[in-house]
């Protein structure tokens, strides 16, 4: 016990991971599976779970309905189906992932684009008995236009086709073709079994003739790396802090979370969209003011010159401004019940901006099996397609494949308040 | 570790300190729900963080039940004091001037008077259109399901098949009038996140988290703590014993049960933390039974 090395809690990183798959493809076991062989499912959970209730301890995965323990839901337990997105958590020396596990329904593709937003890497799941469906594809697709670096692809269920290499070798074949036709270049296809954990988090002796990691060795070995430090510097303003009391009479700060770059103490910078200019002063923080600061930090930035900064405005260094323009062009995602028509009104939250916005045109829509581009005039819910908008107000903003925080929006119905879309501008 | 890449407490840190922002900035009239916790020592803690060197620009709420441990009472008052935070505290004074109590009424009517009723209460009389709580995914499966922003219809209830999609860090703050939300800023943060980073950050918690020798009632795995006050709770053959222990939990005294434990440091407490087998509402008799937490929630509790 006092080996304990606290260095390492300190250290690891964070892997944002997402899976997907169609009804079936044994996406909770294996999930339940590495929350058990990590040790990120207690005791007492997994007791709640076993299969036969008598017994007083859970030794084996094999004692436990794996699927149970992420399905947390009444409903979902009762219709033995995933409805909603779930968060689980589990940790190895390496790293700490945050999983976010997506229902396969075809009428819950909204909740698979929810999920995967903010992962670094996503696996999907196939079973190997059944190969690539049409669900396989749309999930790939969408997780390609949300630019997620990493696919996993994940080929269940092997012990139920005699753990055959050429049923593998014909699935990573077609995943191949058809992620290289969207330009998806990071792949990798792993075979396995979640239910006995061969290729899962132990190699087994079942598949010798796959030399690849198992898919925890990938996990913990793959770059988390998403290289926005290294991109322009932009700080969409949230809040401005002024006090206003007895010690701090004259102070405005300005609160937000860089989302790329960074900045340091005397940097030039520009406000979008009015254009002022100003230099940082002080780099607030709690602990002590910072000499630099980078994304994805939340930070407090104190300026030289008083000058008219509100929510919504970005902060950018000078040469590096983003376009302000009263239309964009992006993929949209389609997650409303009703469907998005030419000429109608939305609102579009952009980083901390709310405009409204007209759908001026629906350039196409994506036939999902072939990827080829129809004329459409609509987005009916689970659609994708490009769409340009019209904005009340000039919106800072740079394309979703340079930048997924500042190239992202979300769309709102007015009337509803509910979020219907998502947005990745072109 | 590379120069710009922040390890993963200071990534959660970051991403909390958004989501409270996110919410003073969009909403009218937040407040912040303080249960005396860990949970609410970390939440506090980074609302200070994010809006340092300003005061919190919302007041604490603690829903209170009469029935918390006296320890968290002196460390609530002490604490709130010397961070200048403007502490309100509510109480569902009808059912506790009627007597309500677990060992009679029944753990899940008492917690519906005290707690829930007691929250949706005080939450219309504030007229709070956003309450923060630390609430985290890790820890029920219900819970697994949550959103950072959770919507509540008029009655304050929760409807799990019918939430609001949450993409990348946008987060959508638009409600109708009546309706409102509760956030959970620290959603992603686990057990051992929430031990390491007040470890790491000197953050003050109650001393019942520390193990010392305390008066016990041993019933079955569970140890239940022991008071003058209330010795009506001892069952027939059953005599408070000295036991060195501590808490994982603080809920009520009556409702919340002690671990064995020989840590009295933080240190301890990690490493504790990190070769726990049990999950931490083990401890809380109100979790248990079918969809317990799940029910809760749809009615309108944490």
């Amino acid at each position: 016990m006092t080996e304990f090395n606290f260095e390492l809690t300190k250290e690891i990183e964070l892997l944002r991971l997402v899976t997907v798959g169609s009804v079936d493809d044994g996406k909770s076991t294996l999930i339940g599976r590495l929350l058990v062989d990590t040790k990120g499912a207690f005791e007492d959970q997994l007791m709640a779970v076993r299969k036969k209730k008598g017994t007083t301890h859970v030794s084996s995965a094999a004692e436990i309905d794996l699927a149970m323990l992420t399905d947390g839901l009444a409903a979902e337990r009762e219709q033995g189906i995933t409805i909603d997105v779930a968060y689980r958590y589990f940790a190895t020396p390496k790293r700490k992932f945050i999983m976010a596990d997506c229902p396969g329904h075809e009428q819950y593709t909204r909740n698979m684009v929810t999920g995967s937003s903010t992962a670094n890497a996503a696996i999907i799941l196939i079973d190997a008995r059944h190969g690539v469906l049409p669900q396989t594809k749309r999930h790939t697709h969408i997780l390609g236009l949300l630019g997620i670096p990493h696919l996993i692809v994940a080929i269940n269920k092997m012990d139920l086709v005699d753990y055959d290499q050429a049923a593998f070798e014909k699935i990573r074949k077609e995943m191949q073709e058809y992620c290289a036709k969207q330009g998806i270049k990071d792949l990798i296809c792993t075979p396995m079994s979640a239910l006995t954990g061969d290729m899962v988090t132990i190699r087994g002796d079942k598949m010798d003739w796959y030399k690849g990691d198992t898919l925890l060795e990938t996990l913990e070995s793959m770059s988390v790396l998403d290289d926005l430090d290294e991109k322009p510097f932009r700080m969409p303003v949230q809040l401005v802090n002024r006090p206003q009391t007895a010690d701090l009479p004259d102070y405005r700060g300005f609160m937000g979370t860089i989302a790329s770059g960074t900045v340091k103490v005397g940097d030039s910078l520009v406000v979008m969209p009015s254009g002022k200019t100003s230099t940082v002063k002080e780099i607030v923080a709690f602990d002590g003011n910072l000499e630099e600061a980078f994304s994805p930090q939340s930070i407090t930035i104190t300026l030289n010159d008083n000058i008219d900064i509100s929510r919504g405005d970005m902060l950018v260094h000078a040469g590096e401004q983003t376009t302000g323009e009263k239309q964009l062009t992006a993929n949209v995602c389609w997650i409303g019940d009703e469907a998005l028509e030419n000429r109608k009104k939305y609102i579009i939250k952009h980083t901390t901006t709310q405009v409204k916005a007209l759908v001026s045109e629906v350039n196409f829509k994506r036939d999902i099996h072939s990827l080829e581009r129809e004329e459409a005039t609509a987005l009916a819910m689970n659609e994708i397609g490009q769409v340009t908008f019209k904005l009340q107000q000039p919106l800072c903003c740079d394309p979703y494949a340079d930048n997924r925080v500042t190239g992202s929006f979300i769309i709102i119905d007015g009337f509803t308040n509910n979020t219907v879309g998502a947005g990745m501008i072109v | 570790m590379s120069k710009h890449k922040l390890t993963q407490l200071k990534a959660l840190e970051a991403e909390s300190i958004h989501i409270i922002r996110e919410v003073v900035a969009e909403f009218r009239n937040p407040v912040m729900l303080y249960s005396v916790g860990k949970d609410s020592s970390v939440l506090v803690h980074l609302a200070r963080k994010a809006f340092y060197p300003a005061p919190l620009p919302f007041s604490l709420l603690h829903v209170d039940t009469g029935f918390k441990f006296k320890e968290m009472y002196e460390f609530r008052d002490a604490f709130c004091e010397e961070i200048g935070a403007d502490l309100i505290v509510k109480r569902n004074e009808d059912a506790i001037a009627k007597g309500m109590n677990p060992k009679e009424f029944g753990v899940a009517r008492c917690c519906g008077a005290l707690k829930t009723g007691a929250l949706l209460k005080s939450l219309e009389e504030g007229g709070y259109d956003a309450a923060f709580g630390g609430a985290r995914r890790d820890e029920e499966k219900s819970r697994a399901k949550e959103r950072v922003f959770s919507m509540r219809d008029e009655f304050g209830q929760w409807d799990p098949k019918n939430q609001r999609p949450e993409l990348w860090n946008i987060y959508n703050g638009r409600i109708h009038d009546g309706e409102s939300v509760r956030v959970f800023p620290i959603s992603n943060w686990t057990e051992m996140d929430i031990w390491s980073y007040i470890r790491d950050e000197n953050i003050p918690i109650v001393p019942l988290y520390f193990a010392k020798e305390r008066p016990m009632i041993e019933r079955g795995e569970m140890l239940i703590p022991y008071y003058e006050e209330n010795k009506d709770q001892l069952l027939e053959g059953e005599a408070p014993k000295m036991i060195m222990s501590r808490f994982r939990t603080l809920g009520c005294s009556p409702c919340t049960g002690a671990v064995r434990s020989d840590a009295t440091n933080m240190d301890e407490i990690v490493i504790e933390a990190a070769a726990a087998r049990r999950s931490e509402r083990e401890t809380r008799i109100i979790d248990h039974g079918s969809n317990s937490m799940e029910d809760k929630k749809k009615e309108g509790y944490f």
